[in-house]
Formats: structure tokens, C-alpha cells, sequence
């Protein structure tokens, strides 16, 4: 035991350092020393001091394979819409209020905009751009223009990625599955009864399919 | 550089929207338009968006998508103080960043509200561009400040402006009060209050500016181009003719996109010192600072009515806030929306040290019908009279504040049928709180009046190709209402085609000129300059295919892509076939433009929209919880254009009315000046939990002269009644009216403890 932990110590990575701070599992002890490691070196002309360097990743978006060099602060959101130029995924709030940046991590639902991009090395992500082929839309994207769930559509793709993470899981929902899902979605529109609308057909779509 | 005037959220533009967006007046049309014949297939119908594919796979690019070469991240320095003298600035240091490329200063003197931009950079990406805002050294001198109406009220409070905090803007009177009070068997006074609210769009405000050579283009999330490009030519000095600015989708606006804002101007600017285009969005803290809001209210109603129902005599006071703006005329209810003699009104701004007001999807209407419609309630009750009797019993036909012209249209009292039927009215508690029990339920109602006109002048153009396609022009906006799917249904329905063989160009200032889209004026303007349009191809391609069919022009019939003898109807020609041979004899070689306007209705008619919405909701009366479990919406709008999206509006406003209602409020921090709540966190708006069953309803009626559609608009409408109505069915549960929104459990609480006092 006492050995292992000695070995995680000497090869720890910044990952595993970030993915430590997300579940609150990280040791005290790790800090200083990360924060001593050769600061001088990192420090720039202007004496300002990224506490971290960069790291490369490599993902798998709408089934297409990316590697890229990430800031450690940098988003997955981030690398999406800036690097990517996937701009389907959008930003709304960039804090984790409004759902906007909802995109699909290894099927999960997750918002990209808390989701570090480091985090996201080795995952699949599918996005709004990814869910139709080039001959078919996705039955959730037919039903949304069917049922007009949107208004000024800005909303719309964090909103039919969520609608996709559930239907994956549960093909039928009732209308509170529906509302729960997708409570952490905002539409300022006022268009969320339309939204579930859609969703149900979509359902019923799918089940038929 | 500032020039308040042209600002969105200047004093000078909240008025100026009185005028654009709502009582407009135009010249008299030269033939009075007679919509009422018109048959049709596709109009009135429910259309599909026609850019529905683009939306839902992520491709509609907006504002905040825009992406050009060397694009660099403008941000903006804004104010920490809520009132402060900037005595000096030094941006030299951010130059020494690497990767900034401009930086320009934008306040002297003194700030006024937290959020006041007062310096920008920009940068090659937005990570650098936030550093060097960190290297501009501001130094200020803070002054005493008000943010909220009370401090602002108080005896020798601080000055927000150049002038007393607390200043009337508005009176009006008709008839006598005292004598309408005297002639009442009963008279009430009640107090409401509305709380300030955000419009929040979905999308964040931001733009992009270009600059090649004098020339510049700019990419604004806004809901007027036009009004963009007229603002920025006055701000930056230069002819509109050397400004074009695009706008292909919007997150939405709801009136806070509805002109020039200094973001944009610093793009521009920005984009100039660094010879590279700027981009600038806004965050969600920002669009709770600086980019408008909508004023509150504090509204003393005084009333008279008779036993049998008849209102002697309607007084309003209001005091207003809209932070350093003006505040609403939230009046027009008053005034307009039930017959009575006796009417007087005044209106007071207060103003605090807030970013300013800007029209909020039914300015003024949303605070004005809440205290109106929560006032008829108890009168109501007063004299044991049906709240919806009372509403029908004082039906006005003429526009009283309006010199008693008549209404062109009014379907009021079959939106109270309707409406009525639908949610099963004889079901409501025959005295309100009869009911016992922890949860108990109720319904009320409200009415609304709107304007709804278009604007004179507003162009658009057909466009005939040889080899038979057909464009659909005009420089207006698609905010979500679905203007560019009626632009291609009208177009369709006009020239017997379906609407995706249209190809819709909207959204850019090189197009026919359009208005803002706001006040409802959208519909009302567009949809009949792009009739005209397509009636003037129409009529060309019936006298060619006259021509062929041996016939006279008004012998032929145009549908379903076929022009056909009305006399032998055997007799036709197929659109495709008619442009392929004309093509061929040479007749029609180049692409042919129909240009239409619309110019305006016959004076001597008020032209308004009407509604009622019904509310059933449900209230724990031990945790002051409010439920609302049914909405039902009804409109009369004129003609129905496409109904599915006409009834995504009706959804749309009261969902955002069932937010007003019950969640949301700007909370100013009295000791540091700042919006205590600038995120979706702490500003609740309504989610999918939180919305009832929405009926929407559409009185499908016919203007008989407002255009050559017979069509009125439907943005604000359904915005201004379910407050009112929610608020109303709280009072039918628990006994108690609610006078204050957001209705939040505490105020509930509140209220029913006030009725044990009683």
C-alpha cells in the first residue's frame, strides 16, 4: 500500500491532479508540491505564472478522432466551439445554470462548459452536429421541427442532446420523466411544453423504428 | 463619444419606442386595403419552419458563432461603484500583454450605475483580453449612491442624475374622478407591486466588426439591423451607406436588442485601432448589468363602481423604475382596456443607480395589467359580481384614450367565450377562498390590449428567376417568431407554389428596408410588403399565361403550381412550364424583381389586439407555494398567418408570465450597489418543472382594412395577461390577493396573514 502511493506520488499527472480536485479526493500533501515544481521556469517575461502547462489529448467527436494541445483551465466547451469550430454547442451562461452547452460524454449528458477538456481525454463526445446522418436527421431533431419545439433556436441543441440522453435510456418516458430531464435546460423562449411535445413523438418515433 | 440619444436604453429611445413600435400613425393608403375576400390554402395553416433543419442540427449560425480571419476578443471594463467620479485612467499597461492589440478608453467623469462600461481591449483571444482589463489602473472617486426605489424616495437621498430622483412623465384625464367617485356605490384602493426582471436572452448580447478600408460590416445579435446601422453611422461619424449590418440568427432579444449599444460602437472602434475585426459577447453577468431591463412598479389603483357592475372612475399613481432610464407608461391598461368615463392618471420615474430600462416584451402592459386586472378582481368581489361579468359588463368598442375612435377589430368577447369554456370557468370558487384544506385551488382571469400595427415604409421584394425559382426579400429579422417561414408562405400562397420552393433572404441592410422587430410590428409590416410583392409577380405571370391560355389576365387562377383559365379550367399551364418557355421565346431572359410595400390603413380606426388569458392554480396555504397547474391563452389577432408558430408565441408569453408571476427579480446589494444576483443561479426564471398546461387559442378573424393580409401582430400579447390571471386565481383559492409579484411563498405567506387580519 505505503508502495503504491509512493508510485502514484513520483508519476502524478496533471490529470490526475484536476481529476482529484473534481472529486474532492485530493491530498494535502500533493499540493506544495506541485506548486513547487521548478516554478521559476514557467514563469514569463511579464511575470505572469500559469501554474500548469499544457497537455495533449486525444477524443473521439461525432466519431471522428482529435488530438489537440489543451490549456489545463481550458474547457471542453472551449475546445468544441474555439478549436473544433463545432459551434452548435452553445454558450449560455458558462457557469452550469442553463444546460446550453449540453453535449453527449461517453452517452452521458454532461455540460461542457464545467467539463475540463483535459477530463475528456480518451472519451467519445457526440454533439449537436453529430446526431444526424448525411441522408436522416435524428427522430428527436424531425420532431422537434414537427412539433416547432423552438423559437429562436439557440437553445434547441443543448436541448435535443438532453432529449437523446434520455430517450437512450428510457425509450418511453411520461411527461414528468420528460420535465425531470430536462430541468436542467433553460429556454427563455417560454417553448419547454412544445419541447416535451416533440420529445413524446420523438419516443414514439423511435419505438416504432 | 457618447450621444445619448441613439442609445438603446437612452431616455430619448424609451420614448421614441412609443412612437416606432407601438401608436404609430401612417399617411392614408391610396386604396384602402380589403383583406376580407382573400381565400387561402397554405396561410392560416400550420407551416413547419422552413430553417427548422438548420436549427436542430446546430448549422443556423449566430452572432456568437461568427468566426473571421484574425478575429481578435474585444472585453469591456466596467464599473465596480454604483456611483463614482473616474478621476483618472492609465491603459498604457496593457499594451505590455502580448497578444493585445488595442485598448481604448470610454468613460470620463462620472459613472452612474454598477456595470457602465468604461474602457475596452481587445486581444487575440478572450483569456489574454481578461487579463489586460486587470492592467487598466482606474482610479475612482466613490460617491453616495441609491439603488433601490426606496433609498432613491427617501428625503435627501443621492442624486442619480442631474435632477430630483423622483419626477412625473406622464398624466392624463378624461372625464371628472370626483364626480365618478360620487356616482360609485362602491369605491377600493389598492397598492401593487412588480419587480424589476431581466430579459435575459438566451443568447448574450455581443457583435462583430469589420472594417475594409472606410467601409464596415457588423454582425450583431440584435433585433434591428437597420437601427444598428443608423446608430453606429451617428456614433462613429460615418455614412450609413458605408455601414451593411448582418444578422442571420438570434438567441433572442425580447427589447433589449432593439438598437445601437456601446459594445457595438467599441467593437468598431476597437476594430479600427487594431485594423483587425473585433468581436465582442457579453457574459451572463454583464446582461444582468448594462443591457436593460424591465422597470418596476408601484402602482396605487383607485376605483369606483356601481351595484350593477358599471366602473364610475379609474385612478392611477405610479412610481416607476428603470434604474438611470425613464421607467414604463404602465397607464395604458387604465386607460384603454375597460370602458369608463372617468379616468385620471400620473405617472412617476424614480431613478436609481442601475443600468437602465429597455422595452421588455410588453413594456408597461405586464406591470399595468397585473395591478388593473388584480384591482377588477376585488371590485368584483365587492359587489358579488362574476369577475368575468364585471369585464364584459365595462367592454369598450372604442379606443377611449384614443379620442373614442372605434377599434377596426376587436374580438374580446369571444376570446372571454372561448377561453371561458375551455378551462371550465363555473368551476371557480363562487367566493374566493371557500375552500379548505392545506392545497387549495382557484382560477381567475385577465384581459389584455396591445397595439399590433405595422410600419408604413417597410419594403420587401420578389424575385422571379429565369429558371424558375423565387426569392423572398426583405431586410428584416427572424427572432424566433418564424418570419422567415411567412415570408416564404405568403410568397408561396400568393404565386400557387409551396413555401420551400421560396428562397427567403432576410437580415442583412442591403436588403429592401425593414424596422426593428419589436412591439409586435413584425408581422403587421412584413407580411403585407411581401403580399404586395408577390401580387405584383403574380400579376405579371397572369398576363403571360394569359397569353398562352388565350385568356385575360383576371380570367386566371394560380394554384398549386398551375395558372389555369377560370372559365375552363381544362385550360392550364404549369409554373415551371410557363418560365421555361418564356424563357425560350426570350421573353423572360433576366431575373425580374417585384418590389412591395406596405403604406399604411385608413385613418379614423383604432388598431389594436385583444386577449384573455384563464389561470387555474393550486396553493398550499402552509408553505405559501403556488402551483400553476393550466393556462388557457386566447388571442384575436386579425388573420392567422401560420398557426404553429402563432401558437409558439402564445406559449412563449405565458410561460415567461408564469416566471413573472411567481420567480423573478432583479435584487440590488445596498451596501456594495451591486445586482445581488447576476446568474441563472440566483435569478430564477421557470423550467420545465415549473410551467402548467398551456392551451393556446387563436379567435381567427380578418382585419377588414389594417393591410392586404388582415393580419395584426402577436409578440406581446400573450406576454401581458397570465400575471394577471395567476395572481387572480391565487386571490380565488386563498381569500387574499397577492398584490405583489414575483408571488414567492414568503409574499403568499404574507398575504394570507394579512387575511386573518382583516
Amino acid at each position: 500500500m505505503e508502495k503504491t502511493k509512493k508510485k502514484k506520488r513520483k508519476t502524478f499527472t496533471r490529470r490526475d491532479f484536476l481529476k482529484g480536485f473534481g472529486g474532492g479526493a485530493l491530498s494535502a500533501a500533493v499540493v506544495p508540491q506541485l506548486l513547487a515544481h521548478d516554478i521559476d521556469s514557467l514563469r514569463t517575461k511579464k511575470g505572469n505564472i500559469p501554474l500548469f502547462s499544457k497537455k495533449q489529448i486525444s477524443l473521439t467527436v461525432n466519431e471522428k478522432k482529435f488530438s489537440l494541445v489543451v490549456e489545463p483551465a481550458e474547457t471542453l466547451l472551449h475546445v468544441l466551439r474555439e478549436k473544433l469550430n463545432l459551434t452548435g454547442t452553445k454558450t449560455m451562461c458558462a457557469r452550469g445554470e442553463c444546460g446550453g452547452c449540453t453535449v453527449l460524454l461517453d452517452g452521458n449528458p454532461v455540460y461542457s462548459c464545467l467539463y475540463l477538456a483535459v477530463r475528456a481525454d480518451g472519451k467519445k463526445i457526440t454533439t449537436i452536429e453529430g446526431l444526424a446522418t448525411k441522408e436522416k436527421l435524428h427522430p428527436v431533431q424531425q420532431a422537434f421541427i414537427e412539433k416547432d419545439g423552438y423559437q429562436c433556436g439557440f437553445c434547441t441543441p443543448g436541448f435535443i442532446i438532453s432529449s437523446v440522453a434520455l430517450l437512450n435510456k428510457n425509450n418511453n418516458p411520461t411527461l414528468e420523466e420528460t420535465k425531470n430531464a430536462l430541468s436542467g435546460n433553460l429556454c427563455r423562449c417560454g417553448n419547454y411544453s412544445r419541447i416535451h411535445e416533440a420529445v413524446a413523438a420523438a419516443s414514439k418515433n423511435m419505438r416504432r423504428a | 463619444m457618447r450621444k445619448k440619444e441613439y442609445f438603446a436604453d437612452s431616455e430619448e429611445a424609451s420614448l421614441l419606442y412609443r412612437e416606432e413600435f407601438r401608436d404609430m400613425k401612417t399617411e392614408e393608403p391610396e386604396v384602402a386595403p380589403s383583406p376580407e375576400k382573400d381565400k387561402f390554402e397554405i396561410i392560416g395553416k400550420s407551416t413547419s419552419r422552413i430553417d427548422g433543419e438548420k436549427i436542430v442540427t446546430g448549422r443556423a449560425p449566430y452572432t456568437h458563432d461568427i468566426k473571421l480571419r484574425g478575429m481578435l476578443y474585444g472585453k469591456i471594463l466596467r464599473s465596480p461603484h454604483a456611483c463614482a467620479e473616474v478621476i483618472s485612467m492609465d491603459i498604457s499597461q496593457v499594451q505590455s500583454l502580448p497578444g493585445v492589440k488595442a485598448a481604448i478608453q470610454l468613460k470620463k467623469g462620472r459613472v452612474t450605475y454598477a456595470g457602465e462600461q468604461v474602457a475596452a481591449v481587445a486581444a487575440v483571444d478572450e483569456k489574454t483580453a481578461e487579463q489586460a482589463l486587470k492592467l487598466i489602473k482606474v482610479e475612482y472617486k466613490s460617491l453616495p449612491f441609491a439603488v433601490t426605489e426606496e433609498k432613491a424616495m427617501e428625503e435627501g437621498a443621492p442624486q442619480v442624475r442631474k435632477r430630483p430622483n423622483v419626477q412625473k412623465f406622464n398624466e392624463y384625464t378624461r372625464g371628472n374622478i370626483d364626480k365618478g367617485f360620487k356616482e360609485a356605490d362602491f369605491v377600493l384602493e389598492n397598492t401593487y407591486k412588480t419587480a424589476v426582471e431581466i430579459h435575459h436572452p438566451a443568447e448574450t448580447h455581443g457583435s462583430v466588426a469589420k472594417w475594409e478600408g472606410e467601409r464596415l460590416t457588423v454582425w450583431d445579435s440584435t433585433q434591428a439591423i437597420f437601427g444598428v446601422r443608423d446608430g453606429l453611422a451617428r456614433a462613429l461619424k460615418i455614412p450609413a451607406s458605408r455601414i451593411k449590418v448582418i444578422k442571420h440568427y438570434m438567441g433572442g432579444g425580447f427589447g433589449s436588442k432593439l438598437g445601437i449599444n456601446d459594445y457595438t460602437v467599441a467593437a468598431a472602434m476597437l476594430a479600427k485601432q487594431a485594423n483587425k475585426p473585433v468581436k465582442i459577447i457579453l457574459s451572463r453577468r454583464e446582461n444582468s448589468l448594462c443591457v436593460g431591463n424591465r422597470p418596476s412598479s408601484l402602482q396605487t389603483i383607485k376605483g369606483g363602481v356601481k351595484k350593477d357592475g358599471t366602473l364610475t372612475a379609474l385612478y392611477l399613481k405610479n412610481y416607476t423604475s428603470g434604474g438611470i432610464g425613464r421607467g414604463d407608461y404602465c397607464s395604458e391598461p387604465v386607460v384603454d382596456l375597460y370602458k369608463c368615463p372617468n379616468v385620471q392618471v400620473e405617472e412617476h420615474s424614480v431613478f436609481t443607480n442601475t443600468g437602465a430600462s429597455r422595452p421588455t416584451r410588453a413594456p408597461g402592459h405586464v406591470q399595468g395589467t397585473f395591478a388593473l386586472e388584480g384591482f377588477l378582481e376585488e371590485l368584483a368581489n365587492k359587489i358579488n359580481l362574476d369577475p368575468l361579468e364585471l369585464r364584459k359588463k365595462n367592454y369598450s368598442t372604442k379606443n377611449q384614450g384614443d379620442k373614442e375612435t372605434p377599434y377596426s377589430s376587436k374580438g374580446l368577447n369571444k376570446c372571454y367565450q372561448l377561453g371561458a369554456e375551455k378551462i371550465g370557468w363555473k368551476r371557480r370558487n363562487k367566493r374566493p377562498g371557500e375552500g379548505n384544506g392545506k392545497v387549495r385551488r382557484g382560477l381567475g382571469v385577465a384581459s389584455q390590449i396591445w397595439w399590433g400595427v405595422g410600419r408604413a415604409g417597410t419594403q420587401a421584394d420578389v424575385k422571379l428567376h429565369p429558371d424558375g425559382s423565387v426569392e423572398a426579400i426583405c431586410g428584416t429579422q427572424d427572432i424566433g417568431c418564424g418570419t422567415r417561414t411567412y415570408m416564404a408562405t405568403i410568397t408561396a400562397e400568393t404565386l400557387g407554389l409551396r413555401p420551400k420552393d421560396v428562397t427567403v433572404k432576410i437580415g442583412n441592410t442591403e436588403y429592401p428596408w425593414c424596422g426593428g422587430s419589436g412591439g409586435s410590428t413584425t408581422t403587421p409590416s412584413v407580411a403585407p410588403a411581401i403580399r404586395d410583392a408577390a401580387l405584383k409577380a403574380a400579376d405579371y405571370l397572369k398576363k403571360m399565361a394569359a397569353e398562352k391560355l388565350k385568356a385575360k389576365p383576371d380570367e386566371i387562377n394560380i394554384t398549386k403550381g398551375k395558372f389555369s383559365n377560370k372559365n375552363d379550367p381544362v385550360q392550364s399551364i404549369g409554373y415551371k412550364k410557363l418560365i421555361e418557355e418564356l424563357r425560350k421565346e426570350r421573353k423572360f431572359r433576366r431575373e425580374k424583381v417585384f418590389h412591395g410595400e406596405y403604406v399604411g390603413r385608413p385613418s379614423g380606426f383604432a388598431y389594436n389586439t385583444f386577449g384573455a388569458h384563464f389561470a387555474e392554480v393550486e396553493v398550499d396555504v402552509e408553505t405559501g407555494k403556488v402551483k400553476v397547474l393550466k393556462v388557457v391563452g386566447v388571442h384575436e389577432i386579425g388573420r392567422l398567418i401560420n398557426k404553429i408558430t402563432a401558437e409558439s408565441q402564445i406559449i412563449g408569453g405565458i410561460t415567461q408570465g408564469v416566471s413573472t408571476a411567481l420567480f423573478e427579480e432583479r435584487i440590488m446589494d445596498n451596501t456594495t450597489g451591486n445586482v445581488a444576483n447576476p446568474n441563472f443561479r440566483d435569478y430564477k426564471i421557470a423550467t420545465s418543472l415549473d410551467i402548467p398546461e398551456i392551451t393556446p387559442l387563436i379567435v381567427d378573424t380578418v382585419d377588414p382594412r389594417i393591410n392586404n393580409l388582415g393580419a395584426k401582430g402577436l409578440g406581446e400579447p400573450p406576454r401581458i395577461p397570465p400575471a394577471g390571471a395567476i395572481a387572480n386565481a391565487v386571490y380565488n383559492a386563498i381569500g387574499v390577493h397577492v398584490r405583489e409579484i414575483p408571488m414567492t411563498p414568503d409574499k403568499v405567506l404574507q398575504a394570507l396573514k394579512r387575511k386573518e387580519v382583516d
